[in-house]
């Protein structure tokens, strides 16, 4: 197997063991509605995660998803709510204003050589308090397009419903692992995160690919912007927070390098499933802690980034370590 | 000369950076289905000129010719378009990716708008058995041997230029076989026709395989040659400058036996570095380390001094078997080193000259025993006095100093620190008169206050003025240790191109 493979292939048997775990626990858990509901409760860290995955492969963070996140929502809600928008043209504009904000990112990542680190948590604060100084409350979103929105679903064997949302998750990763694998522009992302410098002398286009990846980030981030809410059907300048580190987490544990380079979007999948398992895990119990969420992820991801670095040290070539000549 | 004999032409090529020239008017023509190699110590202008062919620089002066048409180049892609091909040292690919991708990236086929990985790996692996080389284009790059990526990085390079295709130090890091596969591979793209730039410090290598040589020194052009007209005294003899004939014989610092060994290397090497050697050093003694550039002169020096641990041999200090696992193990035995790259690896720009005279020796006093600023004072006042320090106060940034002076506070550093041994690559780089004489002063006082030295130099006359013994390194391997009366820079120079295989070749 290959090597990059590897990483990925663990978190998919972690995955079938916890499940088997949890169902022996709890034979609930195997059914439809459990798989239904992972869907539609993550769908908005999934489609935020493909985005990331994108980042970190090319060798970069982005650190705005959340703040995203949160304003979109805030300005679809004032556009549907206050201002008698349609929807659907609010998620237009939702959509617009954040391909321009990934691309300033992206733009003054490149040109200023300012690390993504820097770049995108500046980016967090201004999509945060931009957020905060349109309203400071949960404005609700009452609209038949979205009742409508709500109603759209799959019923599946067993009682199961894959939502509307979900649907998008899952779209949003077939797409996602299709522009990574099988485009150019997915082979640019490599390219950067590989060697950056190499690329460059290879001919990648390392401006437009990095202006584009950002791109790419922001406007996904957005879309889980839309699609958190139309799960809660409010806005709120307050929401998901931090959910810019459970995509990280969930990107790693998927088995892509966070130092770039490696990485793979339907690995990022497993890893988002695997984080909703461990919550479902802890609501079926009931007697646990929620934070209990928050430790599994932490030693999850620990054993993730040991095992990456001994794969990765184990298999390199022979070869003599880099050295002054 | 007709014009149109050049794929690629360089006519009176002027780079100037700051003050300094770095080409001189300087002619280079490249002919098809040749291999040209191009020579020159570090600062002769190689690397700029290649710059300039690949148009990663724009020159100031002069003009770049294709095909006898005047031409600009923009940058290395644009060259490309052009049919110039670079391969670098540093193999600029990508070892994430497969050998297809590093093959074909930006121009992989595509089918419906993606990227058409059967067809990519089957046109790859066609590519490949061209350069005989028969793997599997869907493999990891990383996981192959630095020669493959090599080789992959020349197909692809001819791939999408295939007119001309420069070199730059492709062998530095392959072993013999490796390097033996790579010359197989230049000599079928000659014979195909291509035009070939063959940059490298090894002189077997251009021997081997070069058609014709072209030589820099200082930004100039020293001379363009048939190579079957010359051998190699000749050819180091162009590189160096010095007209060896007329410099008459001195002879080396009588040596001392009576005096006590101080070092003893015994078959000390490391892998892919230096051959092992042996070689005793008594206090006293400085010994010349005298070999061209990539010889393995200063890989020595990092070897003895434990920047780069060697794997094998031992070595004794006093008559005891010590091991240096890092600098650290070096300076606590009483060890200095002076790197050849004074900017990058010796001085610490931002500080004073106060704080680059005292870290030395603070090291190896450890945590707990700071030194306050009296005494850092104190001392670097002691040696900016004896070493005649040239610099307006001992609070200013070392970086702002002459060269020269920066070398004077690098050398104070380790002679602070009180050392029974020191190694100073190439010391005397690039300083002015003043400070040179100074510093080659400073080393005759040394050794006859007692200190053991090696001294790395590319000047032959300034180490025959010091050394009590001259060590030869030809290809990273202690080739010869000369001593006694009637060394002369000649002398020296014979003894680094003399190779015993030559007669073979």
């Amino acid at each position: 197997m290959k090597r990059s493979l590897r990483p990925l292939a663990a978190t998919a048997v972690i995955f079938v063991i916890a499940y088997a775990v949890a169902v022996l626990q709890f034979p609930n858990m195997l059914s439809t509605r459990v798989l239904g509901n992972f869907l539609t409760d993550n769908a908005f860290l999934g489609i935020a995660a493909v985005g990331m995955t994108f980042v970190i492969i090319s060798g970069g963070i982005d650190l705005s998803v959340g703040a995203v996140i949160g304003f979109t929502g805030v300005l679809i809600a004032v556009l549907t709510s206050w201002l008698g928008f349609h929807p659907l043209a609010a998620f237009a504009i939702a959509l617009g204003v954040a391909a321009l904000f990934g691309a300033a990112m992206g733009f003054t990542i490149h040109y200023l050589q300012v690390p993504s680190f820097i770049v995108t948590l500046a980016g967090m604060f201004l999509a945060r308090g931009g957020a905060s100084i349109i309203t400071q409350d949960s404005v609700p979103i009452k609209h038949e397009f979205y009742a409508t929105l709500g109603d759209l679903m799959i019923r599946l064997p067993g009682g199961g419903r894959l939502s509307f949302i979900g649907m998008v998750m899952i779209a949003v990763f077939l797409g996602g692992a299709l522009l990574a694998h099988r485009t150019k522009f997915g082979s640019y992302v490599y390219a950067l995160g590989g060697n950056s410098v190499s690329a460059s002398l290879m001919g990648v286009p390392v401006a437009r690919t990095t202006v584009q990846i950002y791109m790419l980030s922001s406007v996904l981030a957005a879309l889980a912007g839309i699609v958190f809410s139309l799960y809660t059907s409010a806005g709120y300048p307050l929401a998901a927070v931090g959910v810019e580190l459970d995509a990280i987490s969930a990107v790693v544990i998927g088995g892509t390098l966070l130092t770039g380079g490696y990485g793979f979007v339907l690995g990022t999948f497993v890893g988002v499933m695997l984080l909703g398992l461990v919550q479902t895990y802890i609501i079926f119990d009931g007697t646990l802690s929620s934070w209990w969420t928050k430790i599994v992820i932490g030693v999850l991801l620990f054993l993730f980034i040991v095992l990456q670095r001994v794969i990765f040290a184990a298999s390199a070539p022979a070869e003599k370590s880099p050295e002054k000549v | 000369m007709a014009d149109s004999q050049y794929v690629l032409e360089a006519r009176g090529v002027i780079k100037i950076f700051g003050s300094h020239m770095a080409l001189d008017a300087v002619d280079f023509g490249l002919r098809a289905g040749e291999v040209h190699a191009l020579l020159g110590e570090n600062g002769a202008g190689k690397s700029t000129l290649i710059k300039i062919l690949t148009g990663a620089y724009q020159p100031d002066g002069g003009q770049v010719l294709v095909d006898g048409q005047a031409v600009t180049l923009d940058n290395p892609l644009h060259a490309q378009t052009h049919g110039i091909g670079t391969v670098y040292q540093e193999v600029n690919l990508l070892p994430n990716r497969s050998v297809a991708e590093n093959l074909y990236l930006g121009h992989q086929p595509t089918r419906f708008g993606l990227v058409d990985h059967r067809r990519m790996e089957r046109d790859a692996r066609v590519l490949l058995t061209r350069y005989g080389l028969d793997l599997d284009p869907g493999s990891e790059l990383g996981t192959h041997s630095v020669a493959v990526q090599q080789i992959v990085a020349i197909a692809r390079a001819v791939q999408l230029s295939g007119k001309v295709l420069i070199l730059d130090e492709p062998t530095a890091s392959l072993d013999r076989n490796e390097v033996e596969r790579l010359f197989e591979v230049i000599g079928d793209l000659k014979r195909a026709g291509l035009a070939i730039i063959f940059i490298t410090h090894f002189l077997d290598q251009v021997f081997a395989i070069a058609d014709r040589v072209t030589v820099l020194r200082n930004g100039r052009l020293v001379d363009t040659q048939q190579l079957d007209a010359l051998n190699r005294t000749d050819v180091v003899r162009l590189m160096l400058g010095k007209d060896i004939a007329f410099s008459g014989a001195t002879d080396l610092e009588p040596e001392n036996p009576t005096t006590e060994v101080l070092l003893e290397f015994t078959g000390y090497g490391r892998r892919r570095s230096v051959h092992p050697f042996n070689l005793t050093i008594h206090k006293g003694e400085v010994i010349g380390v005298a070999g061209l550039l990539g010889s393995g002169r200063t890989e020595m020096a990092r070897i003895m001094f434990g920047a780069d641990p060697a794997d094998q041999g031992t070595m004794r200090v006093n008559g005891k078997a010590a091991t240096l696992r890092s600098t650290t193990d070096a300076i606590a035995l009483g060890f200095g080193f002076c790197p050849e790259d004074r900017k990058a690896e010796g001085i610490l720009g931002d500080l004073s000259v106060r704080e680059n005279i005292v870290i030395a020796l603070q090291g190896k006093l450890g945590w707990f025993k700071a030194l306050n600023r009296d005494e850092q004072l104190e001392i670097a006042g002691k040696f900016g006095e004896s070493m005649d320090i040239r610099a307006a106060s001992l609070d200013m940034p070392v970086k702002l100093l002459s060269g020269g002076n920066q070398q004077k506070v690098i050398l104070s550093r380790w002679l602070a620190t009180d050392p029974a041994f020191l190694i100073l690559d190439e010391p005397t780089r690039g300083i002015d008169v003043g400070a040179h004489a100074e510093i080659v002063r400073t080393i005759n006082r040394l050794r006859d206050d007692g200190m053991a030295m090696v001294v790395i130099s590319s000047e032959l006359d300034e180490v025959v003025a010091y050394s009590s013994r001259i060590v030869v390194m030809r290809d990273r391997e202690m080739v010869a240790e000369l001593r006694g009366k009637n060394i002369n820079p000649g002398v020296i120079v014979q003894a680094i191109a003399n190779n015993p295989d030559e007669a073979t070749l």
